[in-house]
This record gives structure tokens, sequence and C-alpha cells, in this order.
């Protein structure tokens, strides 16, 4: 993809470093052929393939058929706007959730860090399918969670707001929500911890000496300072979370389905290649917007 | 613990607070402890519930106290073949992918090329793109290229989307690298083999090794990508994981949980050993 030329060390460390000029591209070539083969010549093989008629056993042709767009987006539309939604009250909920987490371990644990830290990345380890399994158990129907939820009246209002479904807690977009708010939070937790660890706290110190109230400082100093971690940590919710449809099929019902759910059973169960294709292509598309959008105007762009 | 936390928290035995000021102190730690039960309520059912002996074929209700699970941990069929399988591929894309991105990662920091930012770019993708779109598009590949789907197409996308992670992974840990600990190599007439084999190699080693550990529990971990690139003959642990969901639970799903959980803890605790350890050496 791209024509490397002769390296020239980013700083000349070592004399003989300088010897070898085709030293980078030695490097770099395996991994980014692979990359190459198996991620960007799938994604073109994607475009063409939602550009073909035809059907799996009679196999396909070129045929320039953009009303498979169409087609597919009208058909599914409400499931795709349905994705972004959860996915974005997803991330603003783990947001909400893990700045107060990251800032309690990277500045209040004290000695405690490490251990906090352990245990923030230690559930990612159990299979997700798992731990997203036990939320059937959490939230079954004779759990305590519902049980409470019904002596508090909280499920009345959430079933006024459309959050549930009848008597359950189960098979709602409450369920699904925060089955992916739960799935990413240490996606979101590890980036702002990472950002707010570097934080000076003689910052916050010299803000309060300055008359700052703790939210001014909080608000001046501490939220744009950590903000490389805010961007990263929701980049890294909302993606999954927004093709996810682990969630949605184990902890919601069919009017939960996310557009995920519809690209694999476009694939897997109706072998319709073209739809599926297309909505995944769409789906891949508007991601890049989104992020491109979003972190032009956070003006981050050093993420890596 | 939150109020054992909060008192031995230096911060709050250096000088005495107004009574609002302790109040809000402590009032993170509320969200944070809360925030915990969260993430680890999940946990605390797959252990207990390791320990159930249901009446049916799903593990969703406790009924009563068991060691049979984890006595007779592969008695629930095809699960232990797909647990080996899921080792191996995890093992393979793991070698693979950290072989592959620490030899990236090291181009990418080390020199400055035309192409550079591009490749950059690249790296960065898979990690933007869901998977449900990296497993379609590779399907997509394959099915047009008429490969036969299997644990070779499973291999092929787990080190694809791993190398991206290792690749980040590393590159932070050579951007923190003291570049003054090469320099004095080179003053020290070290050549340029000797200089990475003693001084660069070790120093990014950690780097290396949390790259793998990631991209470890990242293919071990997948199902999205896996399923769309997988045959019936080649059941990796999720997929018998997803597979049980709609057929039955088998309580041993929970004990490899609790296991996998237990193992990852541990992997920790070794590794914080073996780092402090390794300042103890290096001062």
């Amino acid at each position: 993809m791209t024509t490397l030329n002769p390296g020239r060390p980013v700083a000349p460390r070592s004399r003989s470093r300088r010897k070898f000029a085709g030293a980078p591209i030695i490097l770099l070539l395996p991994g980014v052929l692979w990359l190459a083969i198996f991620f960007v010549v799938p994604m073109i093989f994607l475009a063409s393939q939602s550009l073909q008629t035809g059907s799996l056993e009679q196999g396909y042709a070129f045929t320039w058929h953009f009303s498979t767009y169409s087609d597919a987006l009208s058909t599914f539309a409400k499931q795709f706007i349905r994705s972004f939604v959860y996915a974005l009250i997803a991330t603003v909920s783990a947001l909400l959730i893990a700045y107060p987490l990251a800032y309690a371990i990277a500045l209040k644990a004290g000695r405690w860090k490490h251990i906090l830290l352990v245990m923030v990345i230690a559930p990612f380890f159990t299979s997700f399918l798992i731990r997203t399994l036990a939320w059937q158990t959490i939230l079954s129907g004779d759990g305590p969670v519902t049980s409470f939820f019904k002596t508090t009246h909280l499920l009345t209002v959430t079933r006024w707001l459309h959050l549930t479904n009848g008597d359950q807690l189960l098979s709602s977009p409450l369920a699904v929500v925060s089955g992916l708010t739960y799935n990413f939070l240490p996606f979101m937790t590890l980036p702002l911890f990472a950002s707010l660890d570097r934080l000076d706290p003689r910052l916050l110190e010299a803000a309060g000496d300055l008359y700052a109230s703790p939210i001014t400082a909080f608000r001046r100093i501490t939220l744009p300072l950590s903000m490389p971690g805010v961007v990263a940590g929701t980049l890294l919710t909302f993606i999954p979370a927004a093709g996810d449809y682990i969630n949605s099929e184990l902890l919601g019902n069919p009017n939960t389905s996310m557009i995920g759910q519809v690209i694999e059973g476009q694939f897997l169960r109706v072998s319709d290649y073209p739809t599926a294709a297309a909505l995944s292509f769409v789906l891949m598309i508007t991601i890049v917007v989104i992020v491109a959008l979003y972190v032009r105007r956070a003006g981050t762009e050093e993420l890596l | 613990m939150t109020a054992a936390l909060a008192s031995k928290s230096p911060a709050l035995k250096r000088r005495r607070r107004a009574p609002g000021e302790v109040l809000r102190h402590n009032v993170i730690w509320v969200f944070a402890t809360a925030a915990f039960v969260y993430m680890l309520l999940p946990n605390a059912i797959v252990v207990l519930f390791s320990f159930n002996k249901p009446n049916g074929r799903f593990n969703y209700t406790w009924t009563r106290f068991s060691f049979d699970a984890w006595l007779h941990p592969c008695a629930a069929p095809g699960m232990c073949e797909s647990l080996g399988l899921s080792l191996k591929i995890g093992l393979i894309a793991t070698v693979a992918s950290t072989v592959l991105g620490t030899m990236v990662a090291f181009a990418l920091s080390r020199y400055r090329f035309r192409g550079r930012a591009g490749a950059n770019l690249l790296i960065f993708m898979p990690l933007a793109t869901p998977e449900v779109v990296m497993g379609s598009s590779l399907l997509t590949l394959f099915v047009s290229l008429r490969l036969p789907l299997g644990q070779t197409t499973i291999m092929i996308a787990h080190i694809m989307f791993c190398l991206s992670y290792v690749v980040v992974t590393v590159k932070a840990r050579i951007a923190g690298l003291d570049p003054t600990l090469e320099q004095a190599a080179g003053d020290l007439y070290a050549n340029e083999f000797q200089t990475f084999s003693r001084i660069t190699f070790p120093l990014v080693a950690p780097g290396i090794a949390a790259g793998a550990l990631l991209a470890f529990a990242m293919s071990f971990d997948d199902y999205i990508i896996t399923n769309f690139n997988a045959s019936n003959a080649s059941v990796t642990f999720p997929m018998y994981v997803w597979g049980a969901a709609s057929k039955g639970t088998p309580v041993q799903i929970n004990v490899i949980g609790t296991a996998m959980f237990l193992v990852a803890i541990f992997a920790v605790g070794i590794g914080r050993l073996a780092a402090s350890g390794g300042r103890r050496r290096a001062s």
C-alpha cells in the first residue's frame, strides 16, 4: 500500500544503526502484509460483494447493484438507529461510572492503586460470554435484583419509560444497555486511569491556593487534562458496542435487536450475502465518519 | 473496605480537613465501590454457580451445593475439546501476532520513512472497526477464494486482529524507554546487536509480554469474528458457550470461567513479583 523509503533513524542513537537502511522494510513487511491481505483486501471484497447479484448456490455477478443499499437500509433502518442509540447510551453510562472509578484509583487510592487496578482488569479474563450469561441469572425473574426493582416500584418507572416490558428486567432494552455498559467498562476505565494517573496533583493544590473551588478546579484542570483518556475510552466503548450483538441476543428480545445481529443473520442464516455486505459496509463507513468527526472535534489526534 | 482505604490514604493524614471535605473525599469511594460491585458481580455469580447442581439443563437458578462440576470438568460433552482448540488457536495466534507486532512496533517507533503515517493508520484501523465487520469481510474473502472454513481461517483472523493490539502495547513501551541507556551502551563500544540484546530488548520485554497476554486474552475470548470464519468441525470455547446458551448450560462452563479468572489473577501476581524482582536486581 505504501512505498517505503530507505529508513532513517528517528534519532541517531547509535552509530551502527545507520548502517542498514532496509531494516524498517524487513521489520514492517510481514505484519503490514498480513493486515493488507486479511484486513484491507477483505474490505474491498466486502464492498464488491455488496454490489453483486446472485445467490450463494448459483454464484454472484458484479452488477453495480446499488439498490441493495437502499433496500437494506430501508428494511433495517430501525436496527441501525437502535444500535447507535444503544451504543451512545452505553458509552455515556460507562463514562459516568468509569470516571469516578478511574479518578479514585489514580488519585485517591495511594498504595492500593495496583490492587484496585487488577480488580478492574481481572473480570475481563473470564470469558465475556460466560459473564453475560451470568447477567441472565442476576436479572432473572426470581432474582433479588428484580424483586428490588419490584418493591421499590422502579420497575413501574422503567416500564413507563419503555425500558422494560411486563413484569421482568430481562429481555428488555434496559438489560441490553446495561449489559453493553458492563461489557465495555474496562475499555473505558483503563484509558481514563492512564490519563488521570499522569495528572500532577500539585496542579490541583495550586488551583486551591488560587481560591478555585473544587468544582472549578475539576472543570478547569482535571477534566481538560483527562480529555485524551475520555476520547480514547469513549471510542473504545462506542465502536465495539455499536457492532455488538452478544448483549442484545442474550439479554434482549426481538424488539431490541441490533445491526450486528442483522448482519450475522443475513450472512450465516439467510445467506443473503449482498444485503449483509451492504449493511456491514455502511456500519463501517458510519463508524469511520463518526470517529473522524469526534476525534477532530475533541482535538486529540495522537491516540496511539 | 471503603473506610479502611480512606483512612490509609496519605492525602488524608497530611492535614486536617473540614467535615464537608471529608465527605467529598468519601463520596468518590461510594461511586467507586458501586462501580466495582457492578464489574465484579457477574464474576461472583460465575464462581458461585460453578458449585451449583441444577435440576434442568440450564444453570440459571440456585438449586444445591455440589463439587460435581469441579470433579468432572470434562463431563460436558464437547466442552474440553473446544477448550483445547481455543488454547491451541490462542497460542499460535499469540506467538505469530507478538512476533509480527513487535517487529512493526520497532519499525514504527525507531525509523522515519515515507508511508509511516499510512502504516500507522493501517495498524489503527482494525482497532476502530467493529468485530462484525471484520468477521463478515473475512468471510466474503474466504468464500470468494473458496477457502474451506476451519481452524486455519480462524487462526488467520485471530492473528489479524491481535496484531494491532500487540503493536500499540509494544510501541507504548518503546516510547517510554530512556534513550540515554542505549547511548551509554554505544559509548561503551557495544555493537548494535549487543545494545539490542543486552539493553533494548530486556527493557521492552515487559511490553512484549503485556502485548502477548492481551493477544491471548483477545483470541481466547473472541466469539464474533470466530463465528464468521469457523465451520461445524472447529468449535472454539466461546462458540461452545454460545451454543450452550440456547441448548442448555452445563455447570462446567462456570468451572472454566472461574479457573480462567484464577489463572489470570495468578499470572498478574507472578508478573508483578517478577517486575518487582527485576527492579530490585536493577537497583
